[in-house]
């Protein structure tokens, strides 16, 4: 039995991979990427030609995991908990559909917002598909659900969720793995492909098959391996813990048995059995969970408050991720913090644009025009060139999501902005900014797009973009005129002529597109690294 | 035995490298490891650190309690006093003084090292500067490892087994140089700080 040490990103594409897939699609995104990065530079995976490449974005890689799934293979859709509103429509119509090869959707979820816009529960998407779902505590959790979920994806006939979040994505421990992996599913056409065409007609009976489904989806939680009632003593109070809620429960017990009964959750639909027991048991029921209060939510409601306690109750904190400490605070025990943060002589020290970063010169010769028309005319979007809203740039001011730089300019233009500009990187504008910038050259809405491009996806560590070298033909084949398609290579000597090129495009009364292109500095060398990597295990 | 480490520094320091050596040596001696680390924007030049927790017993937590740390192992001065409420009672802070000055309110380093100096159990030294001397510039991370290493619960030698794991795809003179700056660092330290262990 090989013992690995693996963060918990990489315990799930292990037990992927030991659970026989055939394909791997995602987007990266932070805290997911290492999933597919993992995959990459596996023998097994170049050994079996497992599917491996990325998405152009989320939506499109839960599209393709479905369409293995079709085909009768396991496939992996993985990304991070905001990529999962972008992938939305594919993940809730596939518990509509069903699948044939097992199925498994990966969103790590960012609770404190490490490295994201907000700090959403996938669970929730889960229970709105109606869908199993899977929340590991530990790395050898992560690895035995993401085995076990392809199983359960084929028994069911339903996608599965697993809920990964930043702290067990990013921990290393180790990790038992199977001495042999599984095989691959063959190729094959389903018995039934109507059930994938949801027309209203076929639609309706899918409806009714999910929901059919539903009690037998609780029947498996109530026998899962990850759900489990461990008695207590003290019957003043019973404690439900998921995920990684659990840990930082057992960690205020070290070497001893926890007073109270506890349920823990690792597995969804809620065990109603198993909880229903701890409710009948105890005085009242304090729920530990990270993220939102997703399984409070359903023990409460809206009428029932009283016996549960939790984040929606103040006892424990409404925002932010937990830890051992908070969750000690809870628990009234006694705080061993025995220094504080010397404030007046600890500072402040934001993430920042590397030095000789191209998106830097970019700022200035923005900054150079926008000087004359103030603040409020930037529009921007996801990734390291958002660092380009604190100082000393302050350059842009909208940051939403991904796309959003291209389509919040035409509408502030719409409404009469001008000048609007929009800021975008090369992976952005390929995973969600082509299909606003044709909305702006459908009406020829005067907007000026700024693609600050580094040839690669910065922020998540260097991985490839679409749009390597195909940007100007992407614009042009997206209808901007050739004239208004212009290039600049972004250096400390260049800004006066970025600064130059933005005036006059900002002067044309209609949609252009200024690529700013100059590969990133930080992630090229390790890029090449990876991908030499890749080819040399792909011999 | 448990060791629980607070490991701090500025993105691109090598505090990783740092956790994935004392990880080797903790699990060549079959002890329980959890290291979490910091992805994703902090890199760029912010703020880093990792929680890193070696134990003879089955550990639950990925993340470390206020007030638990044995040690706070750190590549930057006011880096290293940013996670001190993590540091226990009894718990040593060992850093590197070199300072980082990539924000404008970096604060005088002579008051840094008045408040490094309040605490009981501490360690310092100009790592930066030690590696300079011997032609390494990019061992500072090591040199640092070194003077912490006998606050990790683990042998010398294990450290030195680990390093050779570490570096070996780099070459025999990369795992030489590392060895080096492990050793001046764990002398230096000892030179500056005789009552240290």
């Amino acid at each position: 039995m090989p013992v690995l040490p693996l963060l918990g990103d990489e315990a799930i594409a292990q037990g992927a991979l030991d659970a026989g897939l055939s394909g791997m699609y995602a987007y990266p995104g932070t805290p997911s990427t290492e999933i597919m990065e993992y995959i990459q530079r596996s023998p097994l995976a170049a050994q079996r030609n497992v599917h491996r490449e990325w998405s152009s974005n989320e939506k499109t890689a839960v599209e393709s995991a479905l369409g293995m799934s079709y085909a009768g293979r396991r496939a992996m859709a993985a990304m991070k908990h905001v990529g999962l509103n972008v992938a939305a429509d594919p993940f809730i119509n596939s518990a509509i559909t069903g699948v044939i090869g097992g199925m498994v959707v990966v969103s790590a979820d960012d609770p404190s917002m490490h490295s994201s816009q907000n700090e959403q529960d996938s669970r929730f998407y889960g229970k709105f598909a109606m869908v199993p779902m899977f929340e590991p505590s530990t790395q050898q959790e992560a690895y035995d659900m993401a085995r076990y979920a392809f199983g359960l994806s084929e028994r069911v006939g339903l996608p599965v969720l697993l809920r990964m979040v930043t702290r067990l994505a990013h921990s290393r421990a180790a990790v038992k793995t199977v001495d042999t992996p599984g095989e691959e599913n063959k190729m094959h056409l389903p018995s039934d492909p109507m059930r994938f065409v949801l027309l209203p007609v076929n639609a309706r009976k899918r409806y009714k098959v999910l929901i059919g489904t539903q009690s037998h989806l609780v029947e498996e939680a109530e026998k899962s391996p990850f759900n489990k009632y461990i008695d207590g003593e003290d019957k003043s109070m019973g404690i439900i813990a998921s995920g990684v809620a659990y840990n930082y429960l057992m960690e205020n017990f070290p070497g001893q048995k926890v007073p109270y009964p506890v349920v823990k959750i690792g597995q969804y639909p809620l065990p109603v059995d198993m909880i229903r027991r701890l409710f009948d048991e105890v005085d009242k029921v304090l729920v530990l969970e990270e993220g939102y209060p997703f399984i409070e939510d359903q023990l409460t409601g809206l009428l029932t408050a009283g016996k549960v306690i939790g984040r929606y109750t103040g006892n424990v904190p409404r925002t932010g991720e937990l830890d051992p400490t908070i969750v000690g605070e809870v628990l009234g025990l006694e705080p061993k913090k025995a220094f504080e943060v010397p404030a007046d002589v600890v500072k402040g020290r934001p993430p920042q644009l590397c030095p000789g970063c191209g998106h830097i010169d970019v700022y200035m010769g923005l900054n150079k025009v926008m000087e004359k028309y103030g603040p409020g005319h930037v529009f921007s979007d996801i990734g390291c060139y958002t660092l380009g809203a604190l100082p000393p740039y302050n350059a842009i001011n909208t940051c939403v999501d991904m796309g959003a730089s291209i389509t919040m300019a035409k509408g502030a233009a719409d409404a009469g902005v001008r000048p609007a500009v929009a800021v975008i990187g090369d992976s952005t504008f390929t995973h969600s900014g082509m299909t606003g910038l044709l909305d702006a050259v459908i009406e020829n809405t005067p907007i000026t797009v700024i693609i600050s491009d580094n040839s690669l996806v910065a922020m998540t560590g260097g991985q490839e973009s679409h749009a390597k070298d195909r940007l100007v033909e992407i614009c042009k084949g997206l209808g901007v005129h050739p004239d208004h398609i212009r290039t600049i290579v972004p250096l400390p000597k260049s800004r006066d002529r970025i600064a130059q090129m933005i005036q006059e495009e900002i002067d044309y009364d209609g949609v252009s597109v200024i690529i700013a292109s100059r590969p990133c500095v930080t992630h090229t060398i390790s890029l090449k690294r990876k991908q030499r990597a890749k080819q040399q295990t792909n011999k | 035995m448990k060791t629980d480490i607070v490991l701090s520094g500025v993105g691109g320091q090598g505090i990783l490298t740092i956790a994935a050596i004392i990880s080797w040596a903790a699990v060549r001696n079959n002890m329980n490891v959890k290291q979490s680390e910091v992805h994703g924007m902090s890199q760029r030049g912010g703020s880093v650190y990792s929680h890193l927790r070696l134990s003879t017993e089955p550990i639950s937590s990925d993340l470390i309690p206020y007030g638990g740390a044995d040690l706070i192992l750190s590549v930057e001065p006011m880096e290293s006093l940013r996670y001190l409420p993590f540091l226990s009672k009894e718990g040593w802070l060992v850093t590197n003084i070199k300072p980082v000055k990539n924000i404008p309110d970096y604060p005088p380093e002579e008051d840094l090292i008045k408040a490094i100096e309040q605490l009981p159990h501490h360690v310092y030294l100009d790592a930066d500067k030690l590696a300079r001397d011997i032609q390494a510039t990019k061992s500072a991370n090591i040199i640092m490892l070194g003077a912490a290493s006998p606050f990790l619960g683990l042998k010398y030698e294990d450290l030195e087994w680990a390093i050779e794991k570490q570096f070996k795809s780099k070459g025999q003179d990369i795992v030489d140089i590392n060895k080096k700056a492990l050793k001046l660092g764990f002398d230096e330290a000892k030179r500056l700080f005789p009552d240290m262990a």
